[in-house]
């Protein structure tokens, strides 16, 4: 009798796995399974329902003669480097700012972060009208008496990818801001005062012993704002429509187009397998490196 | 108390032969804005007095494409609408699908072959057989001009596109912009096609955007499109991209522009802003495309349903569309004009008067063409290809050769 195990030592321990499992299952399908589905519908030609005639890469080769994709791919480069590297150096730059122990920090914090809470769809809008040369920004200076003042890149087809940066910037570098304040106050004071006896200087400091220290929080930042730029949707759609022409499509654009609105299933899942492609290429070595320094 | 209670049951017996004869339909569409929603409701209300229950089901946005998502999704999970809100070439692709229903019966009782164009019924059939019901009829070939502003500038309005471009500058110095327009793709593809059936004619458009020779999609002809196209651009103000098409209307109404090409939804804007056709402004055939007529016609296709009170009262959704009264209280409100022929024309104004004298003309010279650019003439696909590069072409600066070139290509592609 003794080593029998009661019933409630047995549902115990069995509990994580029953409660984990419906989240597992969900995730397994809705996540896995539909890449998986996707997969499969990108070597068919499916074009307003799923149809299962298999063509083999007929949907890639489409997909890399196609300029729409080309230029969507090319504009996701600009936009997803510049708006990657802006971020990482304002969010810098503002959390040591904000980690000097000035006052009403609290306050400050969060007018910076705040623009997190507002949704892409919004501040495409307020920034479509700001950039809208006879609404915004150029009006303004214009009105002020600088009538020669151009600033036109919203319909400009060469620059209208810069102000997708602009606006996104604007959004999420306050973000990246609390990262690494977070990560600033994590660093131990004790070294940076054995430091300061050495007669270290503040920039020195920095550079040798805090930046460094920083460095998983430069991965994590890397890693959610390179996601945020792949998955880029509703900033287009809100801020620019895609145009002028469609100069400042990306690949998120592209596939929703193709798959929803075009009858082009085949072509759209094939995109959204190349954007897949994109997002493993950067986390894999991510995953890879961060698995590998558990280990040691 | 007996005579109360033999009353009551007599009441619930005829209730419930009334319920058992009512069916439900429940209909998808996309009119929500004030003046569309007015329309729906007439529809809505003939049928609740035939005795049948109307389901409604908006889905707003996208001009449809969100619609179109919901649709998908409810008829591959076996639960497809009563009747949806449908445009051209995606009837075929649903009846290929077998998804619709077969309302000869219907049609056949009013007699719909006598009562459309064939270019019309042709589009409502698939293998011979009605499977959707056409609700009214948009000219999109129109010009919109106001006036006043060319009184100020001291032009006339003009009637070939070389006029046009040469009006430019007069109406320029003149402080007007010659040209509202808005820069997103579908208004982009209006303009061209407009400029494509002026200059190449009704047999060139056809073959170009209908059946997609290559030949004529690499003609001298198209490039010259092209190049007028291009030349149209010095017309518009700089800050067009992403402008809605009833924001450049609402710069013909207050005179800061001269004129638009649009379509006849246009006019709701204009009589919305109580101006008066003819003396406010002026609607006119686009440019050389006074003896033609390009359509956009807003269909309700039907789904096959199971339950037989379903079908018997989306049978008579069908029949209600095709009636007069529907037709011209529904035009009445949208601006539109009736598909089906033969109506009183009292009740319009003077550019529904002609939009109704053209397309029954046209109808007979084989001048009535569909409009590529709303999607009654091509697959989805083919126009999202074609769109791309007219778009792409009008933004950038890209040479009408390489243009076309690209437009053959990409309509081969998306075959």
């Amino acid at each position: 009798m003794a080593n029998k195990r009661p019933f409630t030592d047995m549902l115990a321990d069995s509990m994580p796995k029953l409660v984990l499992a419906p989240s597992f299952l969900i995730v397994m399908v809705c996540i896995y399974g539909y890449i998986l589905w996707t997969a499969a519908l990108s070597f068919t030609k499916s074009r307003m329902l799923p149809q299962w005639k298999f063509v083999g890469f007929d949907q890639y080769t489409k997909l890399m003669n196609n300029d729409r994709w080309a230029v969507s791919t090319e504009n996701l480069i600009i936009f997803g480097g510049l708006f990657i590297l802006i971020c990482l150096a304002l969010g810098i730059i503002m959390a040591i700012m904000l980690d000097q122990k000035i006052r009403q920090e609290g306050f400050l914090r969060t007018i910076y972060l705040y623009p997190m809470a507002i949704s892409f769809i919004v501040t495409g809008t307020a920034w479509k009208w700001l950039l809208n040369p006879s609404l915004g920004i150029q009006k303004i200076v214009r009105d002020w008496g600088f009538t020669d003042f151009t600033f036109d890149w919203l319909v400009n087809s060469q620059m209208v990818v810069f102000c997708l940066v602009i606006a996104a910037v604007w959004q999420s570098s306050g973000f990246v801001m609390a990262l690494f304040l977070a990560g600033l106050r994590g660093v131990d004071q004790e070294m940076i005062k054995a430091a300061q006896l050495d007669g270290a200087t503040l920039p020195t400091i920095y550079r040798r012993i805090i930046l460094p220290s920083l460095k998983p929080v430069f991965f994590s930042a890397f890693v959610i704002l390179s996601h945020i730029a792949i998955k880029s949707f509703d900033l287009v759609t809100a801020l620019t429509g895609g145009g002028p022409g469609y100069s400042s499509d990306l690949p998120a654009n592209f596939m929703y187009a193709h798959a929803f609105t075009r009858s082009q299933m085949g072509l759209g899942a094939a995109s959204g397998m190349v954007m897949l492609g994109g997002v493993l290429a950067i986390l894999i070595p991510y995953l890879y490196s961060e698995l590998r320094g558990k280990k040691q | 108390m007996n005579k109360t209670k033999a009353a009551i049951a007599g009441l619930a017996l005829a209730v419930s032969a009334v319920v058992a004869q009512a069916g439900e339909v429940e209909v998808l569409h996309y009119w929500t804005s004030g003046g569309e929603a007015k329309s729906v409701a007439v529809l809505k209300d003939l049928l609740t007095k035939e005795g049948h229950d109307w389901k409604d089901f908006a889905v707003a946005g996208g001009a449809g494409e969100a619609a179109m998502t919901v649709l998908k999704s409810r008829a591959v999970s076996g639960n497809a609408p009563a009747a949806a809100q449908m445009k051209g070439l995606d009837i075929q692709e649903w009846a290929d699908l077998g998804f619709l229903a077969d309302l000869d019966g219907v049609a056949k009782k009013a007699d719909w072959d006598k009562l459309l164009p064939s270019v019309v019924s042709d589009i409502m059939k698939y293998e011979g057989k009605y499977v959707a019901v056409p609700v009214n009829v948009h000219r999109v070939n129109w010009l919109w001009a106001n006036p006043e502003a060319f009184k100020k500038a001291g032009v006339a309005i003009p009637t070939t596109w070389a006029d046009m471009i040469a009006a430019g500058p007069k109406l320029k110095a003149a402080g007007i912009i010659p040209l509202a327009h808005g820069g997103q793709a579908w208004q982009d593809a209006t303009l061209f096609e407009a400029i494509a059936l002026g200059m190449g004619g009704s047999e060139f458009y056809t073959k170009a955007f209908v059946k997609h020779d290559d030949a004529t999609l690499r003609s001298a002809k198209m490039i010259d499109i092209f190049k007028t196209f291009k030349a149209t651009r010095d017309l518009i103000d700089a800050d067009s991209p992403g402008r809605d098409w009833n924001i450049a209307t609402s710069m013909v109404i207050n005179g800061t522009a001269a004129m638009q090409v649009m379509g006849d939804w246009a006019k709701g804007e204009f009589t919305a802003a109580g101006k008066v056709p003819g003396k406010d402004f002026v609607c006119a055939p686009a440019p050389q495309t006074e003896h033609q007529y390009t359509f956009n016609i807003d269909s309700f296709a039907l789904f096959n349903l199971k339950s037989d009170d379903a079908k018997e009262a989306q049978n008579t959704l069908a029949r209600l569309i095709m009636e007069p009264k529907f037709q011209e209280t529904f035009n009445l409100n949208k601006g539109s004009i009736p598909v089906r022929q033969g109506m009183d024309e009292t009740p319009f104004d003077s550019c529904a008067k002609l939009s109704m004298a053209d397309f029954s003309g046209t109808a007979k010279t084989g001048d009535l063409v569909p409009s590529f650019a709303h999607g009654m003439a091509t697959t989805s696909s083919a126009l999202g290809a074609i769109s791309d590069v007219v778009t792409n072409f009008f933004n950038s600066e890209q040479t009408a050769e390489v243009a076309v070139e690209k437009l053959a290509n990409a309509v081969k592609a998306s075959m």
